[in-house]
Formats: C-alpha cells, sequence, structure tokens
C-alpha cells in the first residue's frame, strides 16, 4: 500500500483534494477515515477521583463543553469507555480498583493523568497512602498538570489525544495495541501487603529516575 | 447458609424491614456500590446487604481519598498548611481555610481586621451558595434527572468561580485566608460584581422545589430523628432538617455573624425532602446575608499589620475551634510545642461524622433511595477521608 | 457553663475516689482539659451527658495523640540559711527525669441543648507498646464511632467496649500505625526537583555522591 505520507507524481496534494472536496468527492485512505472517526468520539469513563474530578465535571457542563469534541457521554461501565481520566490522587487504597478498571477497558483505550497528584503524588506526596503517581502501574498517555488544571488544560489535552490517534498508523509495527494480535492487554494488579502495595510499582512500565548528585549537593 | 437481620441498631421511624424467612425471598445479596461508581461522590464504598431490593444491612467503607492531611500538617509548618485546608472540602475552599485560620488566631490570639472579617463572610456566603448550588445538582443527578440540573447548578457555579478567581488568583484552591486576615482587598469593581451576582441568583432553584418527582423521591424517605442526630455528632443542614436549630453562625457567633439579621430554617421531618429544602432556604437566607454584608463592609486594611507570617510560631497550648461550613461544623484541633509546626494538626470533618447514620438511614428503603439519601448527607470524599 | 474546676468538683462528688484532675491548657485559649482515669470513665462521661446543668449530649471531637518519651525537668525551690548570718538564699533544684510516652485521646464535647461547651475530656493509656486500652465512649456518644475506629487504624489505641472496632481509612491487612512519631513510611523514594529539609535527606540517602568529575544530569 503506497505511503500517503509521502507524496509521488501519482498522489494527488491536498490543495487538490481540497478541490475535489469542493466538488462533492471524498478522496482519503481507509487509515485516515477510520482515526478521524475513533478520535472524534472519545467516550471517558465516569471517574473522579478527588478535587480534579470536579473541574472534569465542570469540562462537561456547559460552560466548557467537552461535548463539542466526542465526548458527550461518560461511561459509568469501564466495558463501553476509551479513555480513563485519573483526576484526582490515587491513593494505595484505591490503586488495585484503578488497575482493575483499566484492565476491564477494552482497547483501544487510552489514560490522562490529570492533575499533580495522579502524576507524581502531587501535594501528597510525602504520604504513607499516596501513590506517587498512577503511571507506577498502568502507562499513561498524556500528563495534565495543574492543581487542579483548568478544564481548559484537559480540553487541550483532549486534542492532543486526538492528534496522537490521528497520527497512528494501522499496520505496521507501530500500529496501535488493539490490531497487533499477541499484544498484552492487561496489567498486573497490585496486592495490600503489610507495610505498601506489593509490588510498588510495575517494572516494565515504570523505573525511578537514575541520577548522579554532585558532590556537595 | 442462614442470614439474620442487624441487631444494634434500631431501624428509622418509616422504615419497611420485611422477615428474611420467607419461602420465596432466597438468599441475601451482598453488593459492592463503589469505590468506583457514578452516584458515591467521589470515591466511597458501601457494602450494601439486599434483600431484593431492599436494604438490610450497610457498611461503609472509607479510606480510598486518605491522603494522610493530618501527618503532612505536622511535618509543614503552620502556613504550609493553608493550601492543604483548600483540598479537604474540595468544593468550599474559602471556608476551610477560615476554619483554620481562625484555629490559628485562636491558638496565637491574632486579632483580625474589620474588613477582613466582614470579607470572610462575604466569601464564607458565596461558598455556601455555591455549595448548595452543587448539592442540588447532584442530588438531582442521583434521583436520576441525568444531566441536566446539573448544567444549571455549574452554570451558576461558574459565576461564583469567577469571582473568586479574580480575587484569589484560583476557581477551586482559593488559598486565601491568612493568619490575621485576607492575603488580598476585594477592589470597588469586585464588589460591585458580587453584588450583581447577588441580586441575580436564584432562577435555578425555582425549578426545582415544587417538582413532582423530585418530592416523590425524597419525601419520606431517609427519615433523621433528632435524638440520633445529636448524639451522633451530625451537623450542618441535615441536622437543622431534623428540627434541631443548632446553628453555630447563631450559637458561637464568631466573625461579624451577630451584626447581620438572618433566620435559620429548620426542618419538621428529618426526611430527604428536608435535607434539600433546608439548603434551598439557606441559600436565600444567605443572599440576604451578601446583600447586608456587601453593603456595610467598612473601609480599612485586610491583614493585621502586627501579624507576623514568616516564621510564624504559636505559644505553646492547645485550641479546638470551629466554624459553620456549608456541610456542618468544621474544626481544626492544634496543638502547639512553640515551634515552627504543630505537634497535633486534626481536622473534625463534618462529613466524615455525617455518615455516622448512614446505615440507620439506609435500612428498610430500597438501593435507589440508598443513592438518594447519600447524596443528601452531601459528602465530599476529600473530606471524609482526609 | 461551669468551669473545669467546678466540673471536676461535681463529678469527684458524684464518684468519689475517680481519678479527676485539670490540665491547664498555656497560652490565649485557655481551654482547659479534663483528664479522667479509664476505670470509671465511662461512668463520669454518661454523667456529663444526663446531669441536668451540663447536658453536654453532643460530642463534637475525638483526637488521638502520640506523645513520645520526654525529658521533663521537675524545679523544687528550697531556703538554704547563709552560713555568714545573711538573709536565707532562695535555691532552686532542677532535677531531670523521663516522663515515658503514652497514646492520648482527647474529646471535645458540647451541649445543644444547653448551647453551652466545649468541655474537653482526656483519657490515656499506660505506655505506647502493650497497654494501649482505654474504654470507649461510643456507648455514651454514637459520633465516637468512626471517630475511635481513625484513633485505632491511626494511633493503634483499643477501645474496650466499642461495638465494630476495626480499621477504618487503611486498609485491613496494613499492619502499622502511621500517625504515630515514630511511624517510618516504606522507602519509595523518587527523585523531585527541590528537595528540602527532610526530603533532602532522603534524596541524599537514596542518591550517594559520586566522585568530584561526575555531573547531575537527570534521566529523560
Amino acid at each position: 500500500m503506497r505511503d500517503p505520507a509521502t507524496p509521488t507524481a501519482e498522489t494527488p496534494t491536498s490543495a487538490e483534494r481540497d478541490e475535489l472536496r469542493r466538488q462533492g468527492i471524498l478522496l482519503t485512505s481507509i487509515e485516515e477515515i477510520y482515526n478521524w472517526g475513533r478520535s472524534r468520539s472519545v467516550w471517558p469513563l465516569q471517574f473522579g477521583l478527588a478535587c480534579c474530578a470536579i473541574e472534569m465535571i465542570a469540562a462537561s457542563m456547559a460552560r466548557f463543553d467537552i461535548a463539542r469534541f466526542g465526548s458527550e457521554v461518560f461511561r459509568p461501565s469501564p466495558r463501553q469507555a476509551d479513555l480513563l481520566i485519573v483526576s484526582g490522587t490515587v491513593t494505595k487504597k484505591m490503586a488495585p480498583q484503578v488497575v482493575r478498571l483499566w484492565n476491564q477497558m477494552p482497547e483501544p483505550k487510552f489514560c490522562f493523568a490529570m492533575g499533580a497528584c495522579a502524576i507524581s503524588g502531587g501535594p501528597f506526596k510525602q504520604g504513607y497512602n499516596v501513590l506517587k503517581g498512577i503511571d507506577r502501574y498502568i502507562p499513561v498517555d498524556i500528563y495534565i498538570p495543574g492543581c487542579p488544571p483548568r478544564p481548559e488544560a484537559l480540553l487541550h489535552a483532549l486534542m492532543q489525544l486526538q492528534e496522537k490517534i490521528r497520527g497512528q498508523r494501522l499496520t505496521g509495527p507501530s500500529a496501535p495495541p488493539h490490531l497487533q494480535a499477541g499484544a498484552a492487554c492487561d496489567c498486573p494488579v497490585p496486592a495490600f501487603g503489610g507495610h505498601d502495595l506489593e509490588p510498588p510499582k510495575n517494572p516494565a512500565l515504570w523505573q525511578p529516575p537514575v541520577l548522579v548528585r554532585k558532590e556537595g549537593a | 447458609m442462614s442470614f439474620s437481620l442487624p441487631s444494634p441498631l434500631e431501624s428509622a421511624p418509616g422504615a419497611r424491614v420485611r422477615a428474611v424467612r420467607d419461602p420465596f425471598h432466597g438468599d441475601l445479596l451482598e453488593v459492592s456500590m463503589g469505590p468506583h461508581h457514578p452516584s458515591t461522590h467521589g470515591v466511597f464504598r458501601m457494602n450494601v446487604t439486599l434483600d431484593g431490593e431492599t436494604v438490610v444491612k450497610l457498611k461503609p467503607v472509607f479510606g480510598y481519598l486518605h491522603r494522610n492531611h493530618e501527618k503532612i500538617g505536622e511535618n509543614a509548618s503552620y502556613l504550609g498548611s493553608m493550601p492543604y485546608t483548600d483540598r479537604l472540602d474540595y468544593l468550599c475552599s474559602m471556608t476551610n481555610n477560615w476554619a483554620y485560620a481562625l484555629a490559628v488566631e485562636r491558638l496565637s490570639g491574632q486579632t483580625v481586621p474589620e474588613r477582613a472579617e466582614y470579607l470572610r463572610v462575604i466569601l464564607a456566603e458565596l461558598t455556601r451558595l455555591l455549595n448548595h448550588t452543587c448539592f442540588a445538582g447532584f442530588i438531582l443527578q442521583d434521583c436520576g434527572a441525568s444531566g441536566t440540573p446539573l448544567m444549571y447548578a455549574f452554570r451558576e457555579r461558574e459565576k461564583i468561580l469567577d469571582l473568586f478567581e479574580s480575587l484569589s488568583g484560583s476557581r477551586m484552591m482559593c488559598n486565601f485566608q491568612r493568619f490575621g486576615g485576607c492575603r488580598a482587598d476585594a477592589t470597588p469593581e469586585w464588589l460591585e460584581a458580587a453584588r450583581a451576582l447577588v441580586d441575580g441568583y436564584g432562577e435555578f432553584e425555582e425549578l426545582l422545589t415544587g417538582n413532582e418527582i423530585l418530592m416523590a423521591r425524597t419525601q419520606g424517605v431517609g427519615r433523621l430523628p433528632a435524638k440520633l442526630a445529636v448524639g451522633a455528632g451530625i451537623t450542618g443542614p441535615m441536622l437543622r432538617a431534623s428540627g434541631v436549630g443548632y446553628d453555630l453562625r447563631k450559637v458561637d457567633g464568631y466573625g461579624v455573624y451577630p451584626r447581620l439579621d438572618f433566620r435559620v430554617p429548620v426542618g419538621a421531618d428529618g426526611d430527604t425532602y428536608d435535607r434539600y429544602m433546608v439548603r434551598v432556604l439557606e441559600m436565600r437566607e444567605s443572599i440576604k446575608i451578601l446583600r447586608q454584608a456587601l453593603g456595610t463592609l467598612p473601609g480599612g486594611p485586610v491583614m493585621d499589620p502586627k501579624a507576623r507570617l514568616r516564621g510564624f510560631r504559636a505559644k505553646p497550648g492547645e485550641v479546638y475551634s470551629r466554624i459553620e461550613g456549608p456541610k456542618g461544623e468544621i474544626g481544626f484541633f492544634l496543638i502547639s510545642d512553640g515551634g515552627p509546626n504543630p505537634y497535633r494538626y486534626r481536622v473534625r470533618p463534618p462529613s466524615f461524622i455525617n455518615l455516622t447514620v448512614l446505615e440507620d438511614l439506609c435500612l428498610g428503603h430500597s438501593i435507589a433511595d440508598t443513592v438518594v439519601i447519600l447524596g443528601s448527607i452531601d459528602i465530599v470524599l476529600g473530606e471524609v477521608d482526609r | 457553663m461551669e468551669t473545669p474546676d467546678q466540673i471536676r468538683d461535681r463529678l469527684l462528688a458524684r464518684f468519689p475516689g475517680a481519678s479527676v484532675a485539670v490540665v491547664a491548657n498555656p497560652g490565649p485559649a485557655a481551654q482547659h482539659s479534663l483528664l479522667l482515669g479509664s476505670g470509671e470513665a465511662r461512668a463520669m462521661a454518661e454523667f456529663l451527658r444526663d446531669s441536668p446543668g451540663l447536658r453536654l449530649d453532643f460530642c463534637s471531637n475525638v483526637t488521638g495523640v502520640d506523645w513520645l518519651d520526654r525529658e521533663v525537668t521537675d524545679v523544687a525551690s528550697k531556703t538554704i540559711p547563709d552560713p555568714a548570718g545573711g538573709p536565707p538564699k532562695l535555691v532552686e533544684q532542677r532535677t531531670k527525669r523521663l516522663q515515658p510516652g503514652y497514646l492520648e485521646v482527647v474529646y471535645h464535647l458540647y451541649s445543644v441543648e444547653l448551647r453551652h461547651g466545649p468541655v474537653v475530656l482526656r483519657l490515656r493509656t499506660g505506655n505506647r507498646s502493650d497497654r494501649v486500652a482505654v474504654p470507649s465512649l461510643t456507648p455514651v456518644w454514637r459520633s465516637c464511632e468512626f471517630q475511635e475506629r481513625e484513633v485505632f487504624d491511626l494511633f493503634g489505641v483499643v477501645f474496650d467496649g466499642h461495638p465494630d472496632l476495626r480499621r477504618i481509612l487503611m486498609w485491613d491487612e496494613f499492619k502499622d500505625h502511621p500517625m504515630r512519631k515514630d511511624y517510618v513510611e516504606p522507602d519509595d523514594y523518587e527523585w523531585e526537583p527541590t528537595p528540602h529539609a527532610d526530603v533532602l535527606a532522603k534524596a541524599r540517602r537514596h542518591y550517594p555522591a559520586a566522585a568530584p568529575a561526575a555531573k547531575e544530569e537527570p534521566a529523560p
């Protein structure tokens, strides 16, 4: 199949395509139309943990209106959702449930870490019950900084996700997981230990940064 | 397998509990509602044992948002804990800030200028309006009106958030009160905008108050007797809906509330409809308070000139201080050992203690009523689990 | 409203021989408290709730406090006659002793009926290790139910007579009592841009300094 990204003499340019579209003829590839449809109908899961959840609800309300981006319905069931917006602090008590929800979501699925707490533990980082970032257990696509991020920041993240989806290639090694045969889809669920979660992180997904400290610092 | 009804708690009057030893009814069903649930107002879990659709036992499970706020309070300075108080009841950050600032001021014997007291009252009543509006939106969402009342509620909320943002810099996490006053002064334009908002408020709840479906879903549901409410430490609109006229703005008379004229709405039956109506009436009283406070706001500084924020140390001692937040009595218990950090920092969370009677209210009702009763208690998990 | 001294006298009149003491609260707030002995604490609490002058029917707040072993200085002053015949001298003798640590539970009571309060009660455990039981006041005030469970969960105080004493905020398999002053968190430190104070000590432990020629490079 010819790669539409590299134009040849036979491939129509985008100016030509616009001209054709104005005449009522749509010239596209299956990949573009498939990704266009997918990116314009991302349905998030109704999943709010803490304060960022209120800004997420505000993003779905009339002023900021996430519905115009296609996320009209926030599904209560993970089986019907595409996007997990982890909005708020993930505590160690809640972390196994978050991973279970992630596992129950069917592919293709995406994850936002909304707010400082979901990215790295946030202001509550020094805590015995706070998970220092949800990316310790599940893969995160987009990180939204803020405490809480404004609803516009969530919309910006959704637009970034749409760009990411539109740029996905359907064939080849970089195809999304739901089009790859045999791709692993379940993340291991941590168990409650006597002092901490076991394991404290998923080593396949997250490793602590390797640093060398300057002498005297 | 054999099951029996739970013994030590009496059912609330008006609840209907069917006998379980009936050949047609089989085993009881235990359902875990939450921690991920569209209607539990956050990560709250209820282990509900059902006989058909009737609740026979309900055990709440907490801790899914336990962010060790109190331990952080011991390790942070007094002022360093102020942004964390925003995140307790994250809908009502201004009142949390005030409760904490009041506690530290009582601990260290500081005074607050008069303009700051009026400004605190204005912000607290705006927060009460915001909270009760969101409450109405959420409880109707729980009743099944999927989304529309919540849209109206959030539209009103956005107007108040615009005011908060222009005054404190942030929509939700305002971090506005300081020990000895407020962080910034309100400009005349801001006061004008606040007056315009207060005059234009109120269309939202007119649409709901006489609604037949709301009345059918909430009247007679979840009756809370007054004696049980007082013994269980219930505070706020939930206590007043049960007929106990205990409002800290009148009882303790903190701030400049003794100078303002307002009434305290008290319910008659203690059911969910009364809890809803008490909050609606409180919104009207808040508008009255706001008109008075905005009209009589004096000039002067908003911060005590002698107040010292950097390097603040309180003398050794302890204090428990409380205010009437929108959800109930929010109190702070601080023990100081003379250092820059408190020795013990404790938050008295109204939502957590109001949940003491959740099982009593839900016994004998159907599972759909459980959601409405939980909505009428008006909890915020940041406060329940801290 | 009666002062703590008057309440103590009333309690001693009703329960002669009970252990009741007033703990003074320094500082401007002046909320003095009553330290009750564990033996008759529940009966005294019921008396406070039902007595006509007090009617403390509303328990607002239950707090746990962890006091570690502390060095306390006792000051004893005595007069010594001057051997040279002058006026007697006042000499202060300071003795340091180790006061063993204990866990404390503080109750704040109000009266909704009579609109007064707060009355502050304190219950202390024997020590922090094996004698950690105090009587539960949940049968007296229902609002203590969840709050005493929280003190049990986070501090380890066992409340005798509590209807349902189990962990409330941490998961059931958790073993420690995190709000104690000597609790050590699990070590899962990771890099952060501006470590300071005790976080800086953690950072230094985790990332030992390299030889002087090495540079600091955060991983991407």
